[in-house]
């Protein structure tokens, strides 16, 4: 049941048939891709129908439920009527830029799952420069939708396509900055080599534990990464309709509606990876398919919790968000970072040292907790603000 | 080692490219085309747009991107201190807080001069 | 073998983007052609195996550089989809200046004598990188960051709205 075994056996296969070592290369390379992007897809189908059911139970309704066994089917179904849809380009849209948008949006998304470690070593690339590769490919999604924002010449999408670059660049940093600080505590930015470093008995190794303040960081700046309420206010339906998204149509709009679940649970799995040991867990080392089951296992149930979230809070303003992430989660972050730095220098055994950092991530964030509750009792500074008059916002 | 894992990543990107483009090109075959002006005018409010969408909007925006470029080039240069982590004495670790400082009082300044603000 | 043709490939591509740079008749479409010569540029690290280079070059040239160009392009008042012309009435200044560089940078390309060096490159290669921020190129990586303030607080300067 090895996977890796499989593969080399396949090499070995094909190399007897005679087939020259260049194109045997190329095969394996072309057949890896393909297991990636079927594993892509067909997550994307379920995770909508799984998004969807959440969505239902939370708000008291029963979700998706006629299409198939528990609507399982329904998913199927929305994407065959969105294959057959018409597909409407506004005259006054830049048609070259409009077009490419979706590709690029679809590109992205399929390219992070490429450097995931679904089990040891069970990984598209296995390379050393993993989580820069998150970040560099995770962030040519917020050129996708900026082109797509401004290319359906569109006020509402352009609106979108603004507030793309505000929530998304923005929140960026915080993200780096969590990554950052897990790098440093393994010493390496291979995602898989991360994972191999949160072993131990009952999760015990995992680095939530060490850095749950990191946890934190990350999760929230990954809430706004992708998209989802209290953060979705590239797509606030009552402020500017649909956002970005909103001249799209047919099968262009499911590569962006595609690319956002996609989003979400590539965020997921990278929370499973840095704090929650990737595929680790009971006889995963004896039995590599048991990897992929926890790691699917964790990462749907945080997949869960960014549903729940979606499903729960209300949305905030954009000046809230914005100030948010640049006084509150950026400044958190370098203090993590350099707080971590410390702690990991001062030379103590490693027990002593992983539980100094607990605790120096809980009094980190309690006390940006402290910062933030002071500041938002501390009406002064919102004199001129909506927070009694509400007004239209501003361009 | 590192061919085999950029092939495969120069070969995903091909077909990643490629794939959207395909399932655009086959929708294309089988949808219908029906359009007229009506259908294809910019969506504003249900009545006729008014004006170019593509007007001036307000450089404070631009001012977060900025900020953010700064940031993001930063933690690009302490990616790989922190990968050198355990290899480096503590002497580097106070070189790497004077980096962090430096961009601080960066951090400190935008606040102060309310450019973290929306207005 | 495979090695050259590919890189005879991308560098191509890279140089039609380039161009494409040069000639689209729309602003917008320029820093698209850009961000492709920045794939193209990231594709060539990855050819000579820096692959931190490649993914630094990707997020800081295409996720934040090329970002913040298309992003002010989107700002500026009459920039947005007009379409300037690529010539003007003086474009023959411009092209005897082109070829003047050009055969300079071709001369002094063929002049210098250029350092090879066969060595592997190592599978540490991103520690190196960051030991030797912290150690021989202290001082670089410590004006990298004065730089860095200085551009944060030029900016602010800059795009402060001016009755605040």
């Amino acid at each position: 049941m090895d996977l890796r075994a499989l593969g080399e056996s396949f090499i070995a296969m094909l190399e007897n048939m005679g087939i020259p070592e260049g194109w045997v290369l190329l095969i394996n390379w072309v057949l890896g891709a393909l297991a990636v992007l079927v594993v892509a897809l067909l997550l994307a189908i379920f995770l909508i129908w799984y998004e969807r059911k959440i969505a239902g139970r939370v708000q008291d309704r029963l979700g998706p439920n006629r299409v198939g066994p528990w609507g399982l089917i329904q998913p199927f179904a929305d994407a065959l009527k969105l294959l057959t849809k018409e597909d409407i380009t506004p005259d006054k849209a830049d048609r070259i830029t409009y077009n490419l948008a979706p590709i690029i949006a679809v590109f992205h998304i399929l390219m992070l799952f490429l450097v995931i470690p679904f089990a040891d070593k069970v990984v598209g690339a296995n390379i050393n420069v993993g989580v820069l590769f998150l970040m560099a490919f995770g962030a040519l999604g917020t050129l996708a939708m900026l082109m797509a924002g401004w290319s359906s010449r569109n006020k509402y999408a352009l609106l979108g396509g603004f507030r793309v670059v505000a929530q998304l660049l923005s929140y960026e940093i915080p993200v780096g900055l969590a990554m950052l600080t897990v790098v440093m505590l393994r010493g390496s930015m291979n995602l898989n080599t991360i994972a191999q470093g949160q072993g131990g008995v009952f999760g015990l190794g995992w680095y939530v534990w060490i850095l749950p303040a990191v946890f934190v960081l990350y999760f929230v700046a990954a809430l706004a990464e992708g998209e989802r309420a209290p953060f979705d206010l590239l797509e606030a339906e009552s402020e500017i309709v649909a956002g970005y998204n909103i001249e799209y149509s047919a099968m262009k709009f499911a590569w962006f509606y595609l690319a956002f679940f996609l989003n979400t649970w590539v965020l997921s799995a990278v929370a499973v990876t840095l704090f929650f040991g990737g595929w680790q867990g009971p006889f995963a080392a004896q039995l590599p398919i048991l990897g992929v089951f926890y790691f699917f296992l964790k990462v749907f149930i945080m997949f869960f919790v960014f549903a729940w979230v979606r499903a729960t809070f209300p949305r905030l303003r954009i000046d809230q968000m914005m100030s948010f992430c640049w006084k509150a989660l950026v400044p958190m972050g370098l203090a993590l970072f350099l707080a971590v730095a410390i702690v990991l220098k001062l030379g103590l055994p490693s027990a002593a040292t992983n539980a100094l950092l607990f605790i120096v991530n809980v009094v980190i964030l309690f006390a940006t907790l402290k910062l933030l509750g002071n500041y938002t009792k501390d009406l002064s500074h919102n004199k001129n603000k909506r927070l009694f008059a509400p007004e239209l916002p501003r361009l | 080692m590192l061919v085999q894992q950029y092939g495969l990543i120069g070969v995903f990107a091909v077909i990643a490219f490629l794939f959207p483009i395909v399932t655009l090109a086959f929708t294309w075959l089988i949808r219908p085309k029906r359009s007229n002006p009506l259908k294809n005018s910019t969506y504003e409010c249900g009545i006729e747009t008014v004006g170019d969408a593509w007007v001036q909007f307000r450089a404070q925006y631009y001012l977060f991107a900025l900020i953010f470029v700064v940031f993001d080039i930063e933690a690009i240069f302490l990616f790989p201190f922190a990968v050198a982590f355990n290899k480096i004495g503590l002497f580097a670790l106070v070189e790497a807080i004077i980096f962090v400082f430096i961009l601080l009082v960066g951090l400190i300044y935008a606040w102060k001069k309310n450019a973290l603000e929306w207005q | 073998m495979v090695g050259q043709i590919l890189f005879i490939f991308i560098a191509v591509v890279t140089l039609l983007m380039a161009l494409g740079v040069v000639v689209a008749r729309n602003l917008f479409h320029a820093a698209l052609f850009l961000i492709g010569v920045f794939f193209g540029i990231a594709a060539l690290f990855i050819l000579l195996e820096a692959e931190f280079l490649a993914m630094a070059q990707i997020i800081i040239y295409i996720g934040a550089i090329a970002t913040l160009i298309v992003f002010a392009i989107m700002l500026s008042k009459g920039m947005m989809g007009r379409e300037s012309g690529a010539y003007n009435k003086q474009w023959y200044f411009a092209g005897g200046a082109m070829v003047f560089f050009f055969g300079l940078v071709s001369w002094l390309l063929v002049k210098m004598p250029f350092k090879t060096i066969s060595a592997q490159v190592p599978n540490d290669a991103i520690q190196q990188i960051g030991s030797g921020f912290v150690g021989h190129y202290v001082v670089p990586f410590e004006v990298a960051s004065v730089l860095l303030l200085v551009a944060l607080v030029g900016a602010i300067m800059l795009a402060r709205e001016r009755n605040s």
